[in-house]
């Protein structure tokens, strides 16, 4: 492979323009790549974000009509899971992986190129459905039968965008098991690595798990509606229902595969700003592994009231507190490493507490959503909606763009502008919470949610909403500018980049040389 | 790079036994369909639904004799409804579990013809569940030429899981005028149902 041929002269060759980043098999150009789609979709999924709560900032119907809002819901979702945070991790973990592990590429690299030249052609299918005879799919991302059988001409697009997807993703979660495993610096141990290696190690087990799973039952759908299958067609013998449990099998682990990752860049910044070894090295490694392997086990609590028996809701209940367990572990290791730590307040850092911080908010929600009895009130209302954005946006997008912060002046050699970094850092987080934080009053006060009309005692908190998001939006802006402004030039950053970081990445010059560790690092 | 043909082959075999529990997988996505139905068997847990519907089956098969509900009819028009509406019966005693017929009668007493949609409402509302119509005149539009009249049979039974406390059940049908949406060819329901057989 081309990290084999490549000799020591040819070290800094590569093709120019156009071809270099359509032909590369370079982990670094195909990281970038993904980081820079996924920055794109980010916008592309906010603006939908923001035409959702430009409806809903006055009761009524004012922009949009119902049937886009609720395909703008959908495709929001979908566009925000496999289109930003998705492709973000798979970035990050292509940029680094192989600096961390002491590999020189990745170890499929050809593969590498195909799992991310998919993702335009998929989204870009995706998001033509918009345009098509009846619009975009209007029926929520988790597809339930039989109101997504009644999306129009973009059904079979959309089914296919997915399928293409879960290729991606497939395709990407082996070239991270196989780089995990094969490419290792002698003396690079399993349990030396750091834990970003090792979160994403366990997150492409739970790709390759459940993203075909989630492959079969779209393709379920897709001979339901055109071969006269009946999986889900209750007339037919079917059950509709068996489709919630066949998704949420799939759900369930992908809602880990979003946030793990996000764990191993927490894990990996506390401890540099703290300036102390990460506390409970071991017992994270085995928290994530539990977590991976308890998301199996409680995909149910997404369906409390389709009517189970009591003996499943009680057990599916109670696995989903245990969750909390492991999760707990995680917490206190973050916050006994900042104990009595020299700590310093970067960017990344205020990322990575506020990450800490908000995250744990929505791990409470989470908490409140698994109790059975009170799931059927909740069920469904804008309390959820409070509840996944707290663990999505303030959790892995957050722990996202910390990371970006951490990790560009080793990937440009330029430091970025700290002033500009807090700014960002600042506008987010409140922005962030005046949006999220009222959605849990009005759901728990009953509004629900994927509606385009609410009751008038609503009007406040949502009117907060839509200020905090367009705050929010804006604010990326900040980061936008930022980052390209880090890319054209700046203070030269030097190889250790900051004062307390630890690792092989860390060793290299930065920006680092095209090709990582053409010899394998000493591993003390 | 010390070995780079190792790592070539290591790297071979390990994208095939990957692809391979990738296969699995997706079939897995499928055996889960029957997987789910065997799983339930075997542990006896069933869905509430299934089992309960079979349950009210099994229960309702056996008259309650020595129960007595007392089962009252009222009628209401909706808006300024030009007809005659009112039960045969005003009340009458049943026993839970056995099937009663009772007639409502209706006159066209405009000089147009109409067409009708009477809405239950069972009181209190904890018995409703319990209250089963095998057939009803509300499960149709129901037709009047001007001036016609006619008695129209409502069978019902009531399910011996009715709560011990309740000894009263309401039964009251509201007639709508639907004329006008009748006549664009089906009611609202029946628009909303023909649209999800059309998908």
């Amino acid at each position: 492979m081309s990290a084999v041929m490549t000799s020591e002269d040819h070290h800094e060759e590569h093709p120019k323009g156009i071809s270099r980043w359509l032909f590369t098999t370079n982990h670094k150009d195909i990281g970038t790549l993904y980081l820079v789609f996924s920055l794109i979709m980010f916008f592309v999924g906010g603006a939908m974000a923001l035409v959702i709560r430009a409806e809903l900032f006055q009761p009524g119907i004012q922009f949009v009509d119902p049937q886009f809002f609720n395909s703008m819901t959908t495709m929001h979702a979908l566009v925000m899971i496999f289109g930003v945070v998705m492709p973000a991790f798979t970035g990050l973990a292509n940029w680094l992986i192989p600096m961390m592990v002491g590999g020189p590429d990745m170890a499929l690299p050809r593969m590498n190129n195909w799992s991310f030249w998919i993702l335009p052609f998929a989204f870009t299918m995706l998001l033509s459905t918009l345009f098509m005879d009846g619009g975009g799919p209007a029926g929520g991302w988790t597809l339930y039968p039989p109101l997504v059988l009644q999306t129009g001409a973009a059904f079979p697009f959309v089914i296919f965008a997915i399928h293409f997807m879960g290729l991606s993703s497939i395709m990407g979660a082996i070239n991270v098991i196989a780089t995990i495993l094969n490419m290792r610096a002698p003396g690079m141990t399993l349990m030396k690595m750091p834990l970003f290696v090792w979160t994403w190690l366990i997150t492409a087990y739970l790709l390759i798990a459940v993203m075909p799973v989630l492959a079969g039952s779209v393709t379920m759908l897709l001979t339901d509606k055109f071969f006269g299958t009946s999986f889900f067609n209750a007339a037919g013998g079917g059950d509709p229902v068996m489709f919630q449990h066949i998704f949420w099998f799939f759900g369930h682990p992908e809602v880990y595969i979003l946030i793990l990752p996000s764990f191993g860049v927490v894990s990996s910044i506390i401890p540099t700003f703290a300036r102390k070894p990460l506390f409970g090295y071991s017992s994270m490694v085995y928290a994530t592994a539990s977590i991976a392997f308890l998301s199996f086990i409680v995909w149910a609590h997404h369906m409390f009231t389709v009517g189970m028996p009591l003996a499943g809701e009680l057990f599916f209940m109670l696995a989903t507190m245990l969750i909390a367990v492991p999760t707990g572990v995680k917490v206190f290791n973050w916050v006994a490493t900042m104990w009595k730590g020299s700590m310093t307040f970067e960017t990344p850092m205020l990322f990575s507490i506020a990450f800490i911080i908000l995250f744990t908010i929505g791990g409470f929600s989470g908490l409140m959503l698994a109790i059975t009895p009170a799931d059927f009130q909740y069920h469904d209302t804008y309390f959820v909606v409070a509840h996944f954005h707290y663990v999505l946006v303030p959790g892995s997008i957050f722990a996202i763009i910390a990371a970006v912060y951490f990790w560009l002046p080793k990937w440009t050699g330029h430091m970025y502008n700290e002033t500009l970094g807090k700014a960002h850092f600042w506008l987010s987080t409140i922005f962030v919470n005046l949006t999220f934080f009222p959605m849990h009053f009005v759901g728990l006060a009953g509004m629900p949610r994927r509606i385009p009309d609410y009751n008038l005692q609503f009007t406040d908190y949502n009117m907060m909403a839509t200020v905090g998001a367009f705050g929010f939006g804006l604010a990326q802006i900040v980061f936008v500018y930022l980052v390209v402004q880090t890319i054209r030039g700046g203070k030269k950053a030097t190889d250790q980049v900051w004062e307390g970081a630890e690792g092989l990445e860390w060793t290299l010059p930065s920006p680092p040389p095209y090709h990582s560790f053409s010899t394998a690092p000493e591993i003390k | 790079m010390s070995e780079p043909k190792a790592h070539t082959s290591a790297n071979r075999r390990l994208l095939l036994q990957l692809g391979v529990i990738t296969l699995a997988m997706f079939g897995f996505g499928y055996l889960m369909v029957p997987l789910y139905n065997v799983f339930c068997d075997i542990t006896g847990i069933r869905l509430t639904d299934k089992g309960s519907v079979e349950q009210q089956v099994a229960n309702s098969m056996q008259a309650d004799e020595s129960r007595l509900i007392t089962v009252e009819f009222i009628s209401n028009l909706n808006q300024d409804l030009r007809l005659e509406f009112k039960p045969e019966i005003h009340k009458m005693q049943v026993h839970p579990g056995k099937a009663y017929t009772v007639n409502y009668f209706a006159r066209n007493t405009s000089s147009k013809s109409m067409i009708g949609q009477a809405v239950p409402n069972v009181q209190p509302p904890v018995a409703s569940s319990n209250f089963k119509k095998t057939e009803c005149f509300c499960f149709t539009n129901q037709t009047f030429e001007a001036g016609e009249g006619r008695s129209m049979p409502v069978r019902f039974m009531i399910d011996p899981l009715l709560p011990q406390r309740i000894k009263t059940v309401t039964l009251s049908y509201t007639f709508f005028d639907v004329t006008d949406t009748a006549m664009k060819g089906a009611t609202p329901a029946q628009q909303r149902s023909g649209e999800q057989q059309g998908s």
